[in-house]
């Protein structure tokens, strides 16, 4: 079961967000905007990190819908985070063909290196990890990716990681 | 080298933006379909093409186009289904990185033959640079007019919208897209009514793969039956394989159907042999979802001819001895690869992904997971090999839409070509997770090169 936080922070949405939720709305039929609600809780996500459930009770405001219409869709789909997590969060991919070129050695390998576990934020709020299943780059695994844009990182080596991990801790601390 | 008709300019550098795409015939198929053929003549193209679906079922597109109910005063939507999920598969990943324009070129042309004045491409969420790509394509496409009103003059009208997905396997199967298109959770509906007549907000809909689409385009430009003239019997054209695993060269491969399996395995042109000089122990030639065969019965079939990479060969010998094209996701497994912790892999996968709708997919999945992995830690009884056979047959042709026998083929087969390396696993408990059973009777039919003395 997919266990919701609430850390009770309100949750306002800026005219800029609600101008790009108004552009996704006008991609559909009049009466259909219930299919904006994958993209916007995309950007929701993008804006605070995770999706909050204040979050989803403006959301399904915005869009006239039941609070459960947006409950269960934010739960249903993988990629949507019902708690806080790290800054960067690494998702290495750990299915078959991954694992068939070394992804589960490239999970211990930062399982050790951040100190923390699957799901687990560091004490720095800069990281947190998971694996995540097929993410269709097989030819070029292991591979991992960091949102909220979802940068692709290949041909993962021990030493790639840890390169990886220090130039993101650089990029946090300026 | 065989002819190439998607990834014919690949090389051509700055071939993803909209200039260099036009100068290279670029968007030549929009032209001859707006302005000298009419949507049926399209459709009809496509049929006397013989393309097949390139998603994984290989349904002909042709028909499934002519399926497309077109009442009066109703809306027609084509959907193209990039949620590219498949373990195995990155071939849609790929073209539309590297080549958008020939994805969107396609949609316009097809949404023309369909009817359709509004198109969705649905790609998966994980895939924010490539949704980003084809944004900024569609843009550019929209810019030079070959998109929003009056398309060349023509009065045919057409706005393309990207979707993203939110991360869930189970919206590559056509109604589940359709489902989370509509913003709610992808649980795949029963059909009938299919797609065709009640797809996209009950609108007659067609939902096609990306490779689909584009395949459209050489079809467009140089005729369905030159297309034709390409591959074997009813796999006609040409395919993207995505090949990873244990090959010496992984990547996107766009082979002519009709290749022979060896031939697509050993020689340098496309994977270049198996990595490492290690030898092949098995192939799963279509996607995870195919069934896996060992070494000796993907070369050749159970007759002792070779094995063709075509719809049909690849099927020769059916669940007993042969596999299927699926997706084209091909992993190739070399001699240290252990099968009983694959299986259990792509098991986790399937019950991860399992949507929940149907019993014996959501338990059935899960219980499999757990038994494979008391087989591959070393904590398995042999009556549990006959246990995951039994429940792979439950689930197989009980659900409402192919996951649950997407789950259950790769247990199957992992158990009628290997069931000796899950026994082992279950006699030798201590080793099951130190060593690895390694090649046996499986071994690469092809003999070892002599070695080279100076």
């Amino acid at each position: 079961m997919l266990k919701v936080e609430d850390t009770g922070a309100p949750v306002e949405f800026s005219p800029a967000l609600i101008k790009q939720f108004d552009e996704i709305v006008s991609r559909y039929p009049k009466g259909k905007q219930k299919s904006a609600l994958l993209p916007i809780l995309h950007l929701v996500q993008a804006e605070f990190g995770w999706v909050s459930t204040p979050a989803m009770d403006k959301v399904a405001g915005y869009l006239a819908l039941e609070p459960i219409e947006v409950y269960e869709v934010a739960t249903f789909y993988t990629m949507y985070f019902m708690r806080p997590q790290g800054k960067f969060i690494l998702e290495v991919c750990r299915t078959g063909p991954c694992c068939l070129v070394g992804a589960e050695k490239i999970m211990d390998h930062i399982e050790e290196k951040l100190g923390v576990k699957e799901g687990e934020v560091t004490p720095d709020g800069l990281f947190s990890w998971r694996g995540v299943e097929c993410l269709a780059a097989c030819g070029y695994g292991p591979v991992l990716q960091i949102g909220p844009e979802y940068t692709f990182y290949e041909n993962l080596t021990n030493e790639s990681v840890d390169k990886l991990i220090d130039e993101l801790k650089k990029k946090a601390n300026n | 080298m065989g002819r190439k008709l998607l990834l014919t300019n690949i090389n051509v550098p700055g071939i993803n933006t909209f200039d260099v795409y036009r100068k290279n015939g670029g968007y030549a198929s929009v032209e001859k379909a707006l302005k000298k053929m009419t949507p049926d003549e399209i459709v009809e193209e496509v049929k006397k093409s013989g393309l097949r679906g390139r998603g994984g079922a290989g349904f002909p597109t042709g028909m499934k186009w002519s399926f497309l109910a077109k009442p009066e005063g109703v809306a027609r939507y084509l959907v193209c289904n990039a949620d590219e999920s498949e373990p195995g598969t990155f071939k849609d990943r790929y073209l539309m990185t590297y080549i958008p324009h020939l994805l969107i070129e396609g949609m316009i042309v097809s949404s023309f033959a369909l009817g359709a004045k509004v198109s969705y491409i649905y790609v998966r969420g994980e895939m924010m640079p490539q949704i980003r790509i084809l944004e900024k394509a569609i843009a550019e496409a929209k810019n030079a007019g070959f998109l929003g009103k009056n398309i060349l003059g023509t009065g045919y009208e057409l706005e393309l919208y990207v979707q993203p997905g939110g991360g869930a396997y189970i919206c590559g199967e056509e109604t589940a897209l359709l489902e989370s298109l509509e913003g709610k959770r992808g649980n795949p509906r029963i059909k009938p009514p299919f797609p065709a007549v009640a797809g996209l907000y009950g609108c007659p809909t067609v939902v096609n793969n990306v490779e689909s689409i584009a395949a459209v385009v050489p079809i467009i430009n140089e005729g369905g039956e030159e297309y034709a003239k390409i591959g074997v019997g009813r796999s006609t054209g040409t395919k993207l394989i995505s090949a990873g695993g244990n090959v010496k060269k992984p990547g996107v491969y766009e082979i002519e159907l009709g290749v022979s399996c060896e031939e697509f395995l050993y020689s340098d042109e496309y994977c270049g042999g198996i990595a490492n000089g290690k030898r092949l122990k098995a192939v799963v030639a279509g996607g995870s979802s195919v069934p896996i065969v060992p070494a000796n019965l993907f070369l050749k079939t159970i007759n002792n001819e070779p094995r063709l990479m075509t719809y049909e060969s690849l099927a020769d010998g059916g669940f007993v001895s042969g596999t299927m094209m699926g997706s084209g996701g091909f992993i190739a497994f070399d001699e240290d690869q252990c099968i009983v912790r694959n299986t259990w892999n792509f098991t986790r996968f399937y019950s991860h992904e399992s949507c929940g709708q149907c019993s014996p997919c959501r338990e059935g999945t899960g219980w499999m997971e757990k038994v494979l992995h008391r087989l591959e830690y070393g904590h398995g009884k042999m009556s549990d090999i006959d246990l995951l056979v039994d429940v792979a047959k439950k689930i197989e042709g009980n659900t409402i839409c192919p996951l649950g026998d997407a789950a259950a083929w790769p247990v199957a087969s992992a158990i009628r070509h290997f069931r000796d390396e899950f026994e082992w696993h279950v006699t030798n408990p201590s080793e099951a997770l130190t060593r690895n059973f390694g090649l046996a009777h499986y071994a690469d039919p092809l003999p070892k090169k002599e070695p080279v003395t100076s």
